[in-house]
C-alpha cells in the first residue's frame, strides 16, 4: 500500500468519496423516479463525447472531455424522449437502444483515434474501465468541487425532491415548476456520470449510481435516511473500490467499485431491517409460533410436507 | 366572488379527443359529483382544469381569474392509484406536504405547519396514525391522509378524483362529513364519483360527463334516468327506485 503514501492518493480518495456520495444520492432519486436503466443508459452515451472532444482538440483535459461527455449523454436523453414520443417504442426499449448504439459508436470512434494518434492517447481507454488512479491534482479538484454541487443541489432542494418523486401531480397542482425539476433532475445526473466516468468507467458507472439506493432502500423506512444511507455507501464503494484498485499497477476503479457496493448489497439483501431476507424468514417463524397460528396438528402435517426431516 | 367558470374547454392525448367544449360554471359553495361511465374523461377533467394536462382550447377562471394565479387557493386530491404507496414516508409527512406552498420552496417546515398537520390528521380520524408507514395504512385510512393533505391547503375550491373509490364505509362517512363541512364553510367542491346510488345524497349539483358535457345541474333536476342513460350508454344496469 505504498500509494497511499503520497498526497496525490490522498486526494484522489477525497473526490472518490464525494462522487460516491453525489451517486449515492442521486441513485435514490433515479431509483424513485423509476428510472434506474436511465443513468445506464447515458453514462454507456457518455463515450463518443469523450472521444470526439479529445479528437477536436487533442489534449486530455478533464473540463473539456467532461464537456463532451455531457453534450453526448444530454443528446442521448433526449433521443430517448424523443424516440418515446414519437413512436410506439417503450421508454426502456429506447433506453436501450441509446445505450447500445452510443456505445458501439464509441467505441469505433476510440479505435480510429488509437489508430491515428498513437500512444499519446492511451489514457481515453481508461474511460471505460475506469482509471482514479490516473486523475491528476485538477481532475480531482474539477471532479471535487462539482460532486458537491451536485450534493448541495440535493439538500437544499429536499423536500421539492421528495414530493416531486413522491407526488408529481399533486406537486404540479400546487405550483412547483415540474418543467425545472425535470431539467435539474437530468442536469445532475448528467453532471454525476460526467465527472465519475474517468474514474469509474461509462459501462460500471450506474452501479455507483444504483447498487447503494437499492441497498439503502433494505434498511429505512424513510426516505431521508434512504438518502443517507445510499450517499453512505456509495461514499463507502468509492473509497474502497479505489483503494484496491491501486494495489495494483495498472488496475481498473469501476470493476473494484461494483464489487464493493455488490457486497453491501449482498448483506443488506441477506440482513436489511427492512424486508431482508433473514430478518423476514424470522418473522414468518415467529408467526408460525404464536398461539393464534394454525393448530398444532395442521402445523405437524404442514412440516411433514415442507420436508423438514 | 362568482366561482369557477369553464367555457369550451377541449383537451386529448396525442390525437384521440378526450374532451369536447366542456363548459359550466360552478356556483360558490357547492358540492358537485362529476359522474360518467370509464374513460369519459373524468380525470383528465380535473387535470386540464388544473393545467396538470394541456388544453387544445378554451378557458378556465376562478372567482374571474385564471387558475394559474389562483393555486394557492384550490385544493387538488388526485387519484389514490396515482402515487407509489411503497414510497418511504409516513403519514403526517404526506400530510405536510400540502402545506409546502404556505412553507415556502427551499425552506423546511417548521413545529407549527406539524402542528397544522396532525390536527388536519386529526379531522379525519388519524390521529394516531402520523408516524406510521404509508405503505402499512388500509386503502381507506391512505384515501384520508390525501384528504388531510387537501385540507392543510385551506383552499377555496377543491378538485377531488374518486375519493370515495375502494374505501370502506366508515371512511367513506368520515369523508362525507367533511366535503359537507367544506360546503358549509362556502368551499367549492367537484368531487369525481363512480357510486350512482349515492349520487343524490351527496351531491347539491351534478356534472354528467362522456366527453362531453351530457348535464349539467342541479341535482334534483338532471339526474333522471333518461339523461344517465344517454351518458353511459346502453349495458348499464340501473338500480331498482328510479328518479323520475
Ligand atoms: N396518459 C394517457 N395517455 C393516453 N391516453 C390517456 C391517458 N390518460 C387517459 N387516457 C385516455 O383518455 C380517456 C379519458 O381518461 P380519464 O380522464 O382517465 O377517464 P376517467 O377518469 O373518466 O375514467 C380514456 O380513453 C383514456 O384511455
Ligand atoms: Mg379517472
Amino acid at each position: 500500500m505504498t500509494l497511499l503514501l503520497s498526497p496525490n492518493a490522498w486526494w484522489v480518495l477525497l473526490s472518490m468519496l464525494i462522487l460516491g456520495v453525489a451517486s449515492g444520492m442521486i441513485g435514490t432519486l433515479a431509483y424513485w423516479k423509476r428510472q434506474s436503466l436511465m443513468s445506464d443508459a447515458l453514462s454507456h452515451a457518455a463515450l463518443p463525447g469523450v472521444v470526439i472532444a479529445f479528437a477536436i482538440t487533442g489534449v486530455k483535459a478533464l473540463p473539456i472531455l467532461i464537456l463532451g461527455a455531457a453534450l453526448s449523454a444530454l443528446i442521448g436523453a433526449f433521443l430517448v424522449q424523443w424516440v418515446v414520443s414519437s413512436s410506439r417504442i417503450k421508454e426502456d426499449t429506447a433506453m436501450g437502444i441509446v445505450l447500445s448504439v452510443f456505445f458501439g459508436l464509441g467505441i469505433m470512434l476510440l479505435t480510429i483515434v488509437n489508430r491515428t494518434g498513437g500512444g499519446n492517447v492511451s489514457g481515453l481507454d481508461g474511460f471505460i474501465f475506469g482509471q482514479a488512479a490516473s486523475m491528476v491534482r485538477s481532475d480531482v479538484y474539477t471532479m471535487g468541487i462539482l460532486g458537491l454541487l451536485v450534493i448541495a443541489v440535493v439538500y437544499a432542494a429536499f423536500k421539492e425532491w421528495k414530493l416531486y418523486l413522491f407526488d408529481p401531480q399533486f406537486a404540479k397542482g400546487i405550483g412547483l415548476p415540474s418543467g425545472l425539476m425535470n431539467s435539474l433532475y437530468t442536469g445532475v445526473l448528467v453532471l454525476v456520470i460526467v465527472i465519475g466516468i474517468q474514474a469509474v468507467g461509462v459501462i460500471l458507472m450506474s452501479a455507483l449510481l444504483i447498487i447503494p439506493a437499492v441497498s439503502a432502500r433494505y434498511w429505512t423506512h424513510s426516505f431521508k435516511w434512504m438518502l443517507i444511507g445510499s450517499a453512505f455507501i456509495g461514499g463507502g464503494a468509492g473509497v474502497a473500490g479505489t483503494l484496491i484498485s491501486t494495489m495494483g499497477k495498472g488496475w481498473p476503479t469501476g470493476p473494484f467499485i461494483v464489487v464493493s457496493s455488490s457486497a453491501v448489497f449482498l448483506v443488506s439483501l441477506l440482513f436489511g431491517a427492512r424486508k431482508g431476507l433473514v430478518v423476514t424468514a424470522i418473522q414468518q417463524r415467529m408467526q408460525k409460533r404464536s398461539p393464534r397460528a394454525l393448530p398444532a396438528e395442521a402445523e405437524k402435517s404442514m412440516v411433514k410436507e415442507g420436508g423438514l426431516q | 366572488m362568482q366561482g369557477l367558470a369553464v367555457t369550451d374547454l377541449s383537451a386529448s392525448y396525442r390525437k384521440n379527443n378526450v374532451l369536447e367544449d366542456v363548459s359550466f360554471e360552478l356556483p360558490q359553495g357547492s358540492l358537485t359529483g362529476i359522474v360518467g361511465p370509464n374513460g369519459a374523461g373524468k380525470s383528465t377533467l380535473l387535470k386540464t382544469m388544473l393545467e396538470l394536462h394541456p388544453k387544445l382550447s378554451g378557458t378556465v377562471t376562478f372567482a374571474g381569474a385564471p387558475l394559474s394565479k389562483m393555486r394557492r387557493k384550490i385544493g387538488y386530491v388526485p387519484q389514490r392509484g396515482s402515487v407509489d404507496w411503497d414510497f418511504p414516508t409516513d403519514a403526517l409527512d404526506v400530510v405536510l406536504m400540502g402545506l409546502y406552498g404556505a412553507v415556502g420552496w427551499l425552506k423546511r417546515p417548521k413545529a407549527g405547519h406539524r402542528q397544522q398537520a396532525l390536527q388536519a390528521l386529526a379531522q379525519m380520524g388519524m390521529a394516531d396514525y402520523a408516524d406510521r408507514q404509508i405503505s402499512q395504512l388500509s386503502g381507506g385510512q391512505q384515501q384520508r391522509v390525501f384528504l388531510a393533505r387537501a385540507l392543510v391547503q385551506d383552499a377555496e375550491l377543491y378538485f377531488m378524483d374518486e375519493p370515495l373509490a375502494g374505501v370502506d364505509a366508515a371512511t367513506e362517512q368520515a369523508i362525507m362529513t367533511t366535503l359537507r363541512e367544506l360546503k358549509g364553510r362556502g368551499k367549492s367542491v367537484m368531487v369525481v364519483h363512480h357510486d350512482l346510488q349515492t349520487v343524490e345524497d351527496y351531491f347539491d349539483h351534478v356534472l354528467l360527463l362522456n366527453r362531453r358535457v351530457m348535464n349539467y345541474g342541479e341535482t334534483a333536476e338532471i339526474f333522471t334516468k333518461d339523461n344517465v342513460y344517454r351518458t353511459y350508454g346502453a349495458g348499464l344496469r340501473w338500480r331498482k327506485e328510479v328518479p323520475s
